[in-house]
């Protein structure tokens, strides 16, 4: 293989991973929308707590002398799962339960909110320098290349696909097969009309706020041993992103997120393996005001017909 | 089983329904009609929960029920369809009864990851019960089709069965037979008679086509203007001089 195709492999591997993550994170947004109509500012924020719950989980674990990776790993993964669901939870219960139904400027703005308090609230915490995040899973293996360049995929690369694809496949299941995930879309098709049907509309809504957080907390962990640090800003930038990656995909449309966080993932490391890195953030947001101008619905979005 | 009694509902200055009383017993289809603007839907709207009436009691199998939140009173069993149809057009004919048989399938989340006998076992009552319904209304072809993308007539048979999944006591129709062809509309007669027969769930509907609620209903109530004007069996109604006059206008 030639060096420039193997380049351009490597830059695929890169933006494949980082765009799973975004995809991750993405499905919070694109649910909240569909099923509510309301875009969850603080679902950013609930990604960077779940981070910082692994980390807290991680360096816990280290202190009591445990060593075992894979015992570390799922401890960590299933305490920031539970603390960023029951975030989740509390946040829609709090802010935006009680202005549901308002004009939408005003959970918006609610949001807003909640994503600043949870912020400063971390901040206080746990110290605004950023904390290192142990790198758990080194090593990788190359697929070829020579001395002057070598083509490689990690196994924190190859960890990261394999759990967004599991994530990925139980949530679509999860959707089309179970009960719950059936009333999920009936509410987000007609939620007068669910209600009256005698399905707790609340209870629907609440549960889609906890499986986007849940999905957010696997994508801290992950990124939180990609990157090697984190800072209570974490999830500001990769809440953008993966907002963006939901409204490239089409918002409201769970497919749509996951096409748009691989689509915006890949653009950003070939802006950044072609042209500059300082470019990649240009890219990914004017890809977003390019949709917005010629598709506003999103690639897989479906435009919404007013019936007659 | 359902009494309103002196219901009034105001928007503002205009008061749209204005002492309006009715019943419905046990095994009874009972009517509203009125001419356009006569406050029909607006009645629905406040036995269905989606209003809370201004004035007036509503009593549902004794209990006062006005006020009560929409959820509310289809967990009691007054469950009702709209005007247009509202059925889920992006999920599967079957789907849309077995997701209105939710709440009869109280069980966790867990218990559906886990996949237990008892959460198998609902399942397939639900599933059994949908294709019954389907088959009672002539959509079993249909079952894994969109629901969206069903012919009118058969969209409104699908809601009808959709209400019927719920269990409910008292079904609420409003205007079941727009839009329908009169073949249709023959369909939908006996459907709704074959509802009371069959199933002893009484019936109360509005509806503009005359030979349908001369037909199937029992008795008859019309409101004019928001106010009460009549109420009797069809033959009262056919005879009575103000409803002729409300409705053919004064000569």
């Amino acid at each position: 293989m030639s060096e420039a195709s193997l380049y351009f492999i490597q830059q695929l591997v890169n933006g494949l991973t980082i765009g799973s993550t975004y995809a991750l994170i993405a499905i919070g947004y694109t649910m909240v929308y569909g099923i509510i109509g309301m875009i969850n500012f603080a679902h950013g924020e609930i990604y960077m707590i779940g981070a910082y719950t692994a980390l807290i989980a991680i360096t816990g674990l280290a202190t009591l002398g445990v060593s075992w990776l894979p015992l570390i790993l799922i401890v960590a993964l299933v305490c920031a799962v539970i603390v960023s669901s029951a975030m989740g939870w509390a946040v829609e219960r709090a802010a935006y339960r009680p202005v549901r139904g308002r004009h939408r400027l005003i959970p918006l703005i609610s949001a807003i909110g909640m994503s600043i308090f949870l912020q400063n609230y971390v901040h206080l915490a746990q110290g605004s320098r950023n904390i290192g995040f142990p790198l758990m899973i080194q090593g990788g293996f190359d697929f070829g290349g020579d001395d002057t360049f070598r083509g490689s995929i990690s196994y924190m690369q190859m960890t990261i696909f394999v759990t967004t694809l599991i994530c990925m496949t139980a949530l679509s299941l999860f959707i089309s097969r179970s009960r719950i995930g059936r009333a999920c879309r009936a509410v987000s098709q007609d939620l007068g009309m669910a209600n009256l049907l005698g399905i707790d509309t609340n209870r629907i809504i609440a549960a889609t706020f906890v499986i986007g957080a849940a999905l957010a907390a696997v994508a801290g962990l992950l990124l939180g041993m990609y990157y090697g640090s984190i800072d209570p800003l974490f999830g500001f930038i990769a809440g953008l992103k993966a907002f963006t990656a939901a409204v490239l995909g089409g918002i409201g449309s769970i497919p749509g997120a996951m096409l748009g966080g691989l689509i915006l993932g890949v653009s950003e490391s070939m802006t950044s393996g072609y042209i500059s890195g300082a470019y990649k953030d240009v890219v990914s947001f004017g890809l977003l005001i390019l949709i917005l101008l010629f598709k506003p619905t999103g690639l897989l979005g479906k435009p919404e017909v007013e019936k007659i | 089983m359902l009494e309103v009694q002196n219901l009034s509902m105001r928007f503002g200055g205009l008061l749209a329904v204005d002492q309006v009383s009715l019943d419905v017993n046990e095994h009874e289809i009972v009517a509203i009609i009125g001419p356009n603007g006569a406050g029909k839907t607006t009645v629905f709207n406040c036995m269905s929960g989606f209003y809370k009436p201004t004035g007036g009691k509503i009593l549902f199998q004794g209990k006062e029920i006005q006020g009560t939140p929409d959820y509310k009173i289809s967990r009691l069993g007054l469950v009702r369809t709209f005007q247009h149809v509202r059925l889920f057009s992006r999920m599967t004919v079957v789907e849309n009864l077995l997701v209105a048989q939710h709440r009869h399938l109280n069980t966790n989340l867990l218990s559906g990851i886990l996949n237990t006998p008892n959460y198998r076992e609902k399942e397939q009552k639900s599933l059994d019960r949908a294709a019954y319904w389907l088959d009672r209304v002539g959509l079993t072809d249909m079952a894994n089709r969109e629901a969206g993308n069903l012919a009118y007539g058969q969209q409104r048979r699908l809601e009808i069965a959709r209400c019927m999944v719920t269990e409910p006591r008292l079904l609420m129709l409003d205007e079941p037979a727009a839009g329908l062809n009169p073949a249709e509309t023959k369909d939908l007669n006996r459907l709704i008679i074959s509802l009371k027969e069959d199933y002893n769930v009484s019936v109360v509907l509005i509806e503009h086509d005359m030979s349908l609620v001369m037909d199937i209903s029992d008795r008859i109530n019309v409101i004019n203007q928001g106010r009460p004007l009549a109420s009797g069996t069809p033959d009262e109604i056919r005879r009575n001089d103000d409803v002729i006059k409300a409705y053919l206008g004064e000569a």
